[in-house]
């Protein structure tokens, strides 16, 4: 990483999802006044652009909160940015790479994510831009090891929920990922992948749901009419999902004993909705708990299933689904820690969504 | 996760009038000697099925005095739980029982009900140890009761032999929530895990989503629908597939990933697609993650998500198959709707000890698998969603495989699978149709001193037609068709109006004719040299087996000319020299035992057609024995066995033995089978294969059979096998006689 390298700016790594674009940018702060003064007209008002503004457009987002200040990379240091937009908004992005004549500055642009293939045409075509495309899988591993590794002031990048079967003494606690391996690293995006990774370059992906973050948010805007994730979430803070779903003791009366089922687990979710009294009494908040809910503990389930298939006692969660989700992070580690009687850690990590991104630049400064 | 609840399948039947009548001849034959009772009742809060169990001792054959235990089910919706319990107190005369054993989501809402109308104490058991304790008993006790659904195949059902090694295996059941279970002995298994993604979540979840309220009609909904409106595919992020990881860019990356980006309205059926996909593909991941943990392969599906929808049965196989790669099939049963009233049922009857005999499916007094074709008519459906019967009789001895069936697990007995080939469907249903005529003939002039005999015999003309007609149009109703199952369910027509062995005179004519031939013919043997007498003794089992009154073309040859009776039939083929059992087998059975060898005579348990019995064998055995001393000998230093098949059909199923038989197999060290007829070495077992040699021999009697063979009518079938390994030269011979 020390090693200087001939890489001209801008650099970019970017992560085309089915829902979101991800998008994260060096910017160098040890320009000096003679790169300074070759430095062209584009290429600075590109980084004045990012760098001044947190939102871009309608919908473009900087997420200031995960900056990492003062990093080395490649010989430079300087700040990294995470930015993102929604997928459906990357025609205008490529508009704006146009009217910048990006393309003046590079020819090529490392990206992965689906949209990386489906897009590569419209890269070409609109902003005369060409895609290095990278695996998402090889980008989100090295990712998440560049970024552990690099971060050590500040907020650890690695947390768990210590107690987190005791809601009033649940707490964020630092998580130290030395000698991570092997982990199960599970990305909640539009769709949840889970992968086994036993080193850096050895890992597999073991299987998916398609039960995942687009899930929740699809069965929510058809449910109550909203429509972004974060009016769902707020939805889902407000509402009670016990009105929605049917719990065991509301079959047995309580503990349902000979199987060892508590009486508070979900028995059915959404079972109370067949009942046509029970639909008319729930509120749009209720069905959006419910949505987060089933949606996460099915996401706990599939993932013990599979630690306990590959023998394997960390869980690492990642992926925007998680982006200021709280009540999912804490239901995970709930299932994890209850469900395997302590056997299982679900552990976290703050940039949860741009480990692919990361990887994408990661391979633009040191092709594997 | 837990609850197991049923449903109401009828989309019309809440404008239903709940005061209907029962058909008394039907439900619950001889409910006055009903000994037990058992009752599975669905959720109190659904419209449900609920079934009742009982168990009655059966009709009293005049000779032998024979009783039958038999055990029947009857499944209705919940709204005639009042009539049924009604129709059980009137007819309910002297049942010893205190006790109703009760089962099921609804048992306590109608236990105070339960308990007024029929004077019973309502006893209530676990739902899932009934449930557990009624899988085990089908799977072990009804052939072809798992099957393999395939959509897109000829036939939808692809049935699975019966393996009697039935454990261990995971029941996967699918009610509001997913229970998953694992079984490894009779009274062993475990909830190794579940899920919240259930029927309940199908439902609930649509019902908000399309505002439609029942079940079935989501299922429709769905079935109409096209999830990839809704759902966000591998394709619709990546332009294509996901090639580095096989992800094909059909695969759904994000359930419902559409609705959640687009701003538009979304059609009810597409929506119930979607939903549908989403559970059914989460429960058979988790089914598939559990299977995997656990070593399983034998995965089970059942409960009202399930219950005969074919829409559910495809999008849970097609999970399986995708998470597996093919490894594990999703499997289903025929009589998944019953296992908890036959687990409650069991419960109660355990000082009776159901599980140390062998029962088997009555074809006469069962429903059947329903269609789940969609095109078919909904109302016939609805109908006889409204009551469902299935019917078990108890074999008196229990039945385990043949020790020398080579592969017990890949046997299959039947040779042609009629519900695969549509044209030998045909033809076989044509000609039992043709046939019936006859039978009830033969019916009615068995019991000339009975004078409703005539009534009995047209009521079963009505329901064997009946039987046949609903196999037309649905083949897999109980299994897989075949001529034995046609044969078989004929026995139990007959039975059921009490024509338990229609040929019984016959057959003492027919054998007392024979005695008298016996000695002259066994003398004419003797003459002959060794040489041709072994051709003559084949010739004469061969020639005793044409005489089959059953076989179409040569009851047609009997009965077109009423003078052509049976003494001039045998006169006519008299150089053949005897008739079946008496001198055809015999004479073979003594020559084995003159050159030392052991013999074990094996003959069927119960009456099927004009085939003898073991009891008559007996006596008949010992009548000859009087007249010939190598006979007698042979019975004196028990070097000639009879036993008993603990078959009552006349073809054989070799996984389906009398234990004891397959004791003395074992013991004796049997290293030849021969099987004769063509029921039993024809229509099956003609691909049977066996750990030791073989012979099986039979005479065509069936003209459009003997085509299909590439032969002509009365050609001769002498199958002679040595297993792979054994040396000796294979030789199959068809020749005319």
């Amino acid at each position: 990483v020390g090693v200087k390298c001939n890489i001209a700016f801008p650099w970019f790594g970017m992560d085309i999802g089915g829902t979101l674009v991800k998008l994260v940018y060096f910017e160098p702060k040890d320009i000096t006044a003679e790169e300074e003064q070759e430095e062209v007209e584009n290429l600075k008002s590109i980084r004045r652009y990012l760098t001044s503004n947190t939102a871009y457009g309608k919908t473009g987002i900087r997420d200031v909160h995960l900056q990492l200040q003062d990093l080395t990379l490649c010989g430079r240091t300087g700040n990294l940015h995470f930015i993102r937009f929604p997928t459906h908004d990357l025609p205008a992005f490529l508009q704006m790479g146009r009217n910048k004549h990006f393309s003046s500055l590079h020819t090529t642009l490392c990206a992965t994510g689906g949209g990386a293939y489906k897009f590569e045409s419209d890269f070409r075509t609109m902003a005369d831009l060409q895609l290095h495309k990278l695996d998402e899988l090889d980008c989100l591993i090295r990712g998440v090891l560049y970024i552990d590794s690099v971060v050590s002031s500040g907020p650890s990048e690695c947390y768990y929920f210590e107690n987190p079967t005791e809601p009033d003494r649940c707490v964020q606690k630092p998580y130290t990922l030395e000698n991570p391996y092997p982990l199960l690293l599970v990305n909640i995006g539009s769709g949840v992948s889970i992968l086994a990774v036993y080193s850096e370059n050895n890992y597999k992906r073991v299987t998916g749901t398609s039960l995942g973050g687009g899930t929740f948010l699809g069965l929510c805007c058809l449910l109550t009419g909203c429509s972004t994730f974060e009016e769902a979430l707020e939805m889902a803070s407000l509402g009670e999902s016990t009105r929605v779903d049917k719990l065991v003791r509301d079959i047995y009366g309580g503990d349902y004993e000979r199987f060892g089922l508590p009486g508070w687990a979900v028995a059915s979710s959404f079972g109370n909705m067949m009942s046509k009294e029970k639909r008319e009494s729930v509120s749009k908040e209720d069905l959006a708990r419910a949505t987060l809910v089933t949606i996460t503990n099915n996401i706990g389930s599939i993932t013990r299933m599979c630690a306990l298939n590959e023998n394997i006692e960390r869980v690492v969660f990642v992926g925007n689904f998680l982006r200021v989700n709280t009540l999912s992070m804490k239901l995970l580690a709930y299932a994890m820690d209850y469900w395997s009687k302590g056997q299982l850690k679900a552990l976290f990590l703050r940039h949860e969504g741009y480990f692919g991104a990361v990887g994408a630049l990661l391979e633009l400064l040191h092709p594997s | 996760m837990a609850e197991c609840s049923g449903i109401d399948s009828n989309p019309s039947s809440h404008t239903m009038d709940k005061s209907i009548t029962l058909p008394p001849d039907e439900i619950f034959r001889n409910l006055e000697n009903a000994k037990r009772f058992a009752i599975d009742i669905g959720t109190w809060e659904l419209k449900t099925f609920g079934i009742i169990a009982a168990s009655d001792k059966l009709y009293e054959i005049s000779v032998q005095e024979e009783v039958t235990a038999r055990l029947h089910f009857i499944k209705f919706e919940n709204a005639y739980i009042e009539t049924c319990l009604d129709f059980i107190k009137d007819h309910l005369v002297n049942t010893e029982t205190k006790v109703i054993k009760a089962t099921g989501g609804g048992a306590h809402k109608f236990k105070e009900l339960i308990e007024r109308k029929l004077g019973l104490k309502v006893d209530k058991e676990d739902e899932m140890t009934c449930l557990i304790k009624g899988c085990n008993f089908v799977l072990k006790n009804i052939p072809h009761e798992a099957f393999v659904y395939a959509k897109h195949a000829d036939s939808e059902f692809r049935f699975q032999t019966t393996n009697p090694d039935i454990f261990p295996y995971l029941l996967v059941n699918i009610g509001s929530g997913v229970s998953i279970v694992k079984v490894e002995a009779e009274d062993k298994f475990e909830r190794i895990g579940g899920s919240s993604i259930g029927g309940g979540t199908f439902w609930g979840l649509g019902a908000l989503l399309t505002k439609t309220k029942r079940f079935d009609e989501l299922l429709q909904l769905a079935s109409k629908g096209q999830h990839t409106n809704v759902d966000m595919l591998v394709k619709d992020i990546y332009g294509g597939s996901y090639g580095c990881l096989g992800l094909t860019g059909d695969l759904i990356a994000s359930s419902f990933g559409k609705s959640a980006t687009a701003d538009k309205e979304f059609s009810k059926e597409d929506m119930a697609k979607s939903l549908l996909h989403m559970i059914s593909n989460d429960i058979g991941q988790l089914a598939c993650l559990y299977a995997k943990l656990h070593n399983l392969s034998r995965v089970y599906f059942g409960g009202f998500f399930i219950r005969g929808h074919p829409v559910t049965m495809h999008t849970i196989t097609y999970s399986i198959n995708f998470f597996t790669k093919g490894e594990v099939q999703a499997l289903f049963l025929r009589h998944e709707g019953y296992l908890g009233a036959i687990g409650a049922f069991l419960k109660g009857a355990e000082e009776d000890n159901p599980n140390q005999y062998s029962w088997g499916e009555n074809y006469a007094g069962s429903s059947g698998l329903m269609s789940v074709s969609p095109d078919m008519n909904p109302m016939q459906r609805a109908r006889s969603g409204t009551f469902d019967m299935l019917e078990m009789d108890r074999l008196e001895r229990q039945l385990v495989n043949l020790p020398l069936l080579q592969d017990p697990s890949s046997y299959i007995p039947d040779t042609v699978d009629l519900t695969e080939d549509a044209l030998a469907r045909e033809y076989w249903l044509y000609c039992f149709e043709e046939a019936l005529d006859g039978v009830v003939k033969r019916a009615v002039a068995s019991q000339p001193d009975m004078l409703e005999a005539a009534l009995r015999a047209e009521k079963f003309r009505q329901k064997y037609r009946h039987k046949l007609q609903t196999l037309r149009h649905q083949p897999f109703a109980y299994g897989s068709l075949t001529v034995r199952s046609l044969l078989d369910t004929r026995e139990h027509c007959l039975n059921e109006f009490n024509f338990p062995d229609p040929y019984s005179k016959i057959k003492q004519r027919e054998n007392d004719v024979a005695l008298k031939y016996y000695q002259k013919a066994v003398k004419s043997l003797e003459e002959l040299s060794w040489e041709e007498r072994q051709f003559a003794l084949v010739r004469g089992v061969l020639a005793g087996n044409v005489f089959d009154w059953g076989a179409k073309a040569v009851s047609d040859v009997l009965e077109s000319d009423p003078e052509f009776g049976f003494e001039e039939a045998k006169r006519q083929l008299e150089d053949n020299s005897g008739v079946d059992i008496i001198l055809g087998v015999m004479p073979f059975v003594r020559e084995l035992l003159s050159r030392g060898t052991e013999v074990v005579l094996a003959s069927n348990s119960g009456p099927a057609l004009n085939d003898v019995t073991n009891g008559e064998l007996q006596i008949l055995t010992e009548r000859i024995a009087a007249m010939d001393p190598v006979i007698q000998a042979g019975l004196r230093d028990d070097r000639l066995m009879l036993v008993q098949s603990g078959s009552s059909s006349p073809c054989l199923d070799l996984s389906r033995l009398d234990k004891v038989l397959a004791m003395v197999v074992r013991e004796r060290q049997t290293d030849l089978v021969i099987i004769e007829g063509m029921g039993r070495a024809i229509h099956t077992n003609y691909y049977a294969m066996l750990s030791c040699e073989s012979l099986k021999m039979a005479v065509i009697k069936n003209s459009w059979l003997a085509d299909r063979l590439g032969g002509k009518l009365f050609s001769v079938v002498f199958k002679y096998e040595v297993p792979a390994g054994k040396p000796s030269q294979d030789c199959e011979t068809s020749t005319p006689s």
